[in-house]
């Protein structure tokens, strides 16, 4: 099998870069706000968009992700929208996933929604409290219908642990690269290179690295050692602080013009 | 007999496990290690029981209440007396355990959640103790509602940070104490107050709590010659009700019964009564039941009683409804304060708010099996840190 993630991850090795990719929550900053950010970004450059599934309890989000699902939560967003956006993605020409706690997976049924991903357009899940010893269920429904499930991985996970995890893993390897939850940070530490590289002595599936990323310059430090960097709480920080919706989706694309140059100028 | 119930990965039954960014499960493997190794060690068995003896105040007796009990068909009322502990509660128990832990594994920093406050001050109580720096999360609305023990943590020492996210309750504290666990999980220790959360977390603070059933079960059967018909026990995250119930587990004559905050009623949907109004999910890391809705989304949950007031509940109550050792029944909050003021005139003792849900629950099932039956109930805690608010709910002035 090889999805629309996969393939991004064959053209930017063939390109000899890393893959942008962003994340934003669906019903953020409204629904019909969402789509146009979501098409902004595809159209300037970024190769991947998450679809964040805005949740009432997101423990492992900072102040901005926080903010952003309690104003999507506060829109009325549910799954049906989380699909609408991933479709509006992966119809953009990108390849589109949804990032999500897992009790929304477990309410709306393992394998159904495995299934609207699929439907959708979707090339894959990834799912940051999802422990491997409690997938059981959920590898079976990502196998099915064919869609990558994307597990996170920390600078704490131990050797051993980390084989485990990733023998798991599709797509690419969500590698988190600081002990902490999102949200922008001056420096990317170094526990993110050093973690790439005990990643990459498991398996050959491409690594990403998320959490602090927001500028050029560290998309460029990143690239250097990572397949794809993952931009979000500094998307979102634009469009929180924007005096409309205009001003927001500018500043994005802005944003992402820079990055998509970043992520070429590691190497 | 203890650990029967969960396997090696922490579920009981189809609920329990570890559902936690993987940033953790380094230190949920550590701390899983450290509490199997101090189970079975002499020496931390004798400091601890040591501890519960000289600070604690351990064993807590069992007082007798038959002017209670005339409200309540004439059954025979025994009340367990956790309330007399050092700190006010059943909480010390588990602190203490934790803490001790905590030294063993070489981490200098605790971090705690608090509704009521009363876990807060357990755990400022212990970290003073025993050298440890001590932060407390607390709900921004919960350090208004509480301000007694936030006060009282601060003069222990511990720094408490207010929660100004979500509905800034009891879960939203937890929500931002595992943030803070996720970014110094190296250093610190994060002391969780309840039977819930991922593995080892349910079964460790189980065993930290079971000597609440241990010492009753022997006590009721010095006083009367046999085993109580029923024990009854509130139920937030239902620490002092696993507590209490662990020992019992095996009398499958013996009725286990844990009283949950009813609120405003089930029917209202404005209630914290998680088994008997929720629906099984995952939250903080554990599948139980949850209040939530359609989306998975976590409902908020209302209860008087702030130590109540959580739309979660520890895994292993939810084994024990599915498999029917154990009952649930909600408790609104008027009748929870009726038996509030019932206890405090007929017996001389103000309970907690949380404990007064268990002794309505009482008045219920004694009229309900009359006045041959004798029923063990679990006084979890005082109600000192409540006067502010059952002043409000009966109109009397400060």
């Amino acid at each position: 099998m090889s999805t629309a993630l996969d393939k991004v991850f064959e053209k930017v090795r063939a390109e000899n870069r890393a893959a942008l990719i962003a994340y934003i929550p669906a019903g953020f900053p409204t629904q019909s706000g969402c789509a146009k950010a979501i098409q902004a970004l595809a159209d300037a450059g970024v190769d991947a968009i998450e679809i964040g599934y805005p949740y009432s309890d997101p423990v492992m989000d900072g102040p901005t992700i926080q903010e952003a699902a309690e104003i999507s939560l506060k829109g009325g967003t549910n799954a049906a929208d989380v699909f609408g956006a991933l479709k509006t993605a992966s119809s953009a020409g990108v390849a589109a996933v949804v990032m999500t706690y897992w009790n929304p997976i477990e309410k709306y049924g393992v394998d159904a929604f495995a299934q609207a991903i699929s439907d959708n357009g979707g090339s894959g899940v990834i799912t940051p409290d999802l422990t491997i010893e409690e997938s059981e269920r959920w590898l079976e429904a990502t196998s099915k219908h064919l869609i990558n499930p994307i597990y996170v991985v920390a600078p704490s996970t131990a050797d051993a642990r980390l084989a485990a995890v990733t023998s798991k893993t599709g797509g690419f390897v969500y590698a988190a690269s600081v002990m902490g939850v999102t949200g922008t940070r001056t420096d990317i530490s170094i526990d993110a290179s050093a973690l790439v590289s005990r990643v990459r002595k498991t398996t050959d599936l491409p690594v990403s690295v998320g959490l602090g990323v927001s500028t050029r310059e560290q998309a460029k430090q990143v690239a250097a050692y990572a397949d794809g960097v993952i931009v979000g709480s500094a998307f979102i920080k634009l469009l929180l602080n924007a005096k409309d919706e205009q001003e927001g989706l500018d500043a994005i694309s802005d944003l992402a013009k820079e990055l998509a140059l970043g992520v070429r100028e590691g190497r | 007999m203890s650990t029967q119930t969960s396997d090696v990965l922490g579920h009981f039954g189809q609920y329990g496990g570890r559902f936690v960014p993987e940033a953790l499960i380094g230190a949920l493997d550590e701390l899983a290690a450290a509490h199997a190794a101090a189970q079975i060690d002499p020496a931390f068995k004798a400091e601890l029981a040591e501890l519960h003896r000289t600070y604690t105040g351990r064993p807590s007796i069992i007082t007798e209440a038959p002017r209670f009990g005339a409200h309540a068909g004439g059954a025979r009322i025994l009340l367990k007396r956790e309330d007399l502990n050092h700190t006010g509660s059943h909480k010390i128990n588990n602190v203490l355990g934790q803490a001790l832990l905590t030294k063993k594994m070489g981490k200098k920093r605790i971090i705690a959640e608090t509704g009521a406050g009363q876990h807060g001050v357990a755990s400022a109580t212990a970290a003073a103790l025993m050298g440890l720096e001590c932060v407390v999360y607390m709900g921004e609305e919960d350090t208004r509602r509480q301000s007694l023990n936030v006060a009282r943590m601060k003069l222990l020492g511990a720094e408490v940070v207010p929660v100004t996210s979500g509905s800034r309750t009891l879960k939203d504290a937890i929500n931002e104490a595992m943030r803070d666990w996720v970014t110094n999980v190296a250093t610190t220790h994060y002391l969780l107050g309840t039977v819930a959360g991922p593995h080892p977390f349910p079964t460790m603070v189980r065993d930290f709590h079971k000597i609440i059933g241990e010492e009753a079960r022997e006590q009721v059967l010095a006083l009367t010659g046999k085993l109580p018909d029923a024990v009854l026990a509130c139920v937030g995250g239902g620490s002092n009700a696993i507590g209490i119930f662990n020992a019992f587990i095996p009398d499958s004559e013996v009725r286990l019964i844990g009283l949950e905050a009813g609120g405003d009623g089930v029917e209202t949907g404005r209630h914290a009564a998680t088994i008997t109004g929720g629906s099984p999910g995952v939250l903080h890391g554990t599948r139980s039941y949850v209040l939530q809705d359609a989306n998975g989304q976590t409902i908020e949950s209302h209860s008087i009683s702030a130590g109540l007031d959580y739309p979660g509940v520890g895994p292993e109550h939810a084994y024990l409804h599915d498999i029917g050792r154990a009952e649930y029944r909600a408790v609104n909050d008027d009748a929870a304060m009726e038996a509030f003021a019932l206890l405090c005139k007929t017996e001389g003792i103000i309970p907690a708010i949380e404990s007064a849900h268990a002794l309505a629950g009482a008045m219920v099932i004694g009229k309900e099996l009359g006045p041959t039956a004798t029923l063990l109930i679990n006084l979890s805690g005082r109600g000192d840190k409540d006067v502010q608010t059952a002043a409000e709910y009966f109109g009397i002035s400060l």
